[in-house]
């Protein structure tokens, strides 16, 4: 953790920066590392974030090997987005592409999920029945939002009757702000939920709190709502220097908190919640509730041998990789990256963007023969908005340290335009040439 | 270090704007090429024009100012830090230093253009621009 992983880390926020400091800073290192030549079938499962920028990496770092993609959606979500969407600022377009814009020429794209991991056998079964074997799989499938764990709640709810959720796509993204908005008008009691399973984005849900506040204050409406956010433990954040911050800000906006608070049942027609608490189930009547459903691996990866067998990520089914590289703990020429990982922190855009390399550069290094000293250290960020216009640049390791990128220059808990700004315009094309391999 | 190689930034910007990177970078280059021609031809600087271009520039840095309010849904109320004042200072100056060196080179160009057409009034013309 020394400072040579410190610089390495903050570069994804350094965006904002870039085109002044660019012709001051070194370069070049990428370009110069030479293409390994092989015949190896590498396997990717997943064309998402994750699964794309691998692809593009090895495409560009192995030379004759064949990469093989497996996803059967064409659609590519940028879902660093739906949360802009459900604060009533970009449109359902502004998330959507295809992922055929970003797949590199020479990998195939087979249009089919996997039905079946064989890491014994080195290989997937496709649901269509159609075995792929590989010398090299990175697992990349995501996650599965299970709404079906919540009685009374699925994704036709969204957007209807208060029922907020904005992870399910960007159609639900706008059904969340079409709810806030009308929230906004007719105040009355707003709940935030949020899982008690690891999560994407842990700070979304915050921030759908914190947005909705703030319409409510700029309408002049503040005044007719409650509004009350439900931990799923004993902490509002899993920093606990950002979890105290946080605490901070919900009592100068005026925000209830309730801690150890499960959402297990949604009533739409009476607009009444069922948590599991300590002291047993407690109902809550609310106006709006923003859902945010458990998550798991997908179902093919829970019913594989590849999930942990024992400590914390075993009931959700996560990938038993070392968290440093990436790489299977029982199955060395399996790796999973993305929210798939069962790592301890970071299932999101920017801590793809530092694993994608460490996993590729051990793979490069295997069939060449040699090691990597290539390690990842948990990083990841959050630019957590606080209220339109500002944000607050969390950016922190597996150790809970705060990591970030412009020490002494944006301090990391203060509500910053320049976060904001960051948020808005350079975080996307940052993403979008990271799918490329570029960044 | 491979992170922090310039080509990443530049990748970075060219999904930003795409072809607009482009342009913008040819209107810069122009800007100042122009700009720099005409400081050598008439190896004086005209100090109307100066002024002139000045004034523009003002209200090119107001411009830059609304340009990033816009394209990052937000406005200037939102600044929350000494880091959020810089920002703002830094995209008024680069506005201002931008439209009016464009405007500069581009009534210089004009002067030029002019005496190209009548080769005769050049003499006077030229005292007249100093």
């Amino acid at each position: 953790m020394g400072e040579a992983h410190g610089l390495k880390r903050r570069d994804l926020f350094k965006l904002g920066l870039a085109a002044a400091a660019a012709g001051t800073l070194p370069g070049g290192a990428a370009a110069s590392v030479p293409k390994v030549a092989t015949k190896a079938r590498i396997v990717i499962a997943g064309a998402g974030a994750a699964g794309l920028a691998a692809a593009s990496r090895l495409a560009a770092r192995l030379d004759g090997a064949r990469i093989t993609v497996l996803d059967k959606r064409k659609q590519h979500f940028y879902q660093p987005g739906f949360t802009l969407i459900a604060a009533g600022l970009k449109p359902r377009e502004y998330t959507v592409s295809a992922n055929a814009d970003y797949l590199p020429r020479g990998v195939d794209w087979v249009q089919e999920a996997v039905a079946e991991f064989d890491p014994e056998g080195k290989k997937v079964v496709t649901e269509s029945g159609e075995a792929i074997p590989y010398d090299y799989l990175i697992v990349a499938t995501g996650l599965s939002l299970d709404y079906g764990a919540i009685a009374g709640m699925s994704r036709e709810l969204i957007g209807k009757d208060g029922i907020c959720s904005a992870y399910a796509g960007p159609d639900a993204a706008m059904g969340t702000w079409h709810c806030i908005s009308r929230f906004a008008d007719e105040g009355g009691v707003g709940v935030f939920t949020r899982p008690n399973t690891e999560m994407k984005c842990a700070g979304a849900p915050l921030k759908h709190t914190f947005i909705t506040e703030d319409h409510l204050r700029r309408r002049g409406n503040r005044s007719k709502a409650e509004i009350l956010y439900a931990a799923n433990n004993k902490a509002l954040f899993s920093v606990p220097i950002v979890s105290e911050k946080v605490r901070m800000l919900f009592e100068d906006r005026g925000i209830r908190t309730a801690y150890e608070h499960v959402l297990t049942a949604i009533d739409p027609g009476r607009k009444l919640a069922t948590f599991t608490t300590p002291g047993g189930p407690v109902e809550i009547k609310y106006d709006l509730i923003n859902v945010i459903p458990p998550m798991r691996a997908p179902q093919a990866v829970r019913n594989s041998p590849l999930p942990w067998t024992a400590g914390p990520f075993t009931a959700d089914g996560w990938v038993e990789v070392d968290p440093a590289t990436l790489r299977h703990r029982r199955y060395p020429d399996v790796f999973a990256v993305g929210d798939v990982a069962g790592v301890p922190k970071g299932k999101t855009a920017a801590s793809i963007k530092w694993q994608v390399p460490v996993a590729v550069d051990h793979i490069a290094a295997a069939i060449a023969g040699t090691t990597s000293s290539s390690a990842y250290d948990g990083y990841t960020s959050c630019p957590l908005i606080t209220r339109l216009g500002r944000a607050m640049l969390v950016e922190f390791d597996y150790r809970n340290n705060l990591t970030p990128s412009f020490p002494h220059v944006v301090a990391p808990l203060e509500e910053l335009w320049v976060t904001w700004v960051m948020k808005t315009i350079a975080l996307k094309p940052t993403y979008l040439a990271m799918l490329r391999g570029l960044a | 270090m491979k992170e922090l190689d310039p080509l990443v930034f530049l990748a970075v910007l060219h999904e930003m704007m795409g072809a607009l990177l482009w342009l913008l970078a040819g209107l810069a280059v122009l800007s100042l090429a122009t700009f720099a021609a005409v400081l050598l031809r008439e190896r004086s600087v005209s100090s109307a024009r100066l002024i002139r271009s000045e004034v523009v520039g003002v209200l090119g840095g107001f411009g830059a100012l609304v340009l990033m309010a816009y394209v990052t849904v937000s406005g200037f109320t939102d600044a929350g830090g000494p880091i959020d004042w810089l920002l703002i200072a830094v995209i008024w100056g680069l506005g201002a230093a931008g439209t009016a060196i464009a405007a500069y080179a581009a009534q210089g160009l004009a002067v030029w253009l002019r005496q190209i057409r009548r080769p005769a009034g050049l003499a006077a013309r030229r005292e007249r621009t100093a």
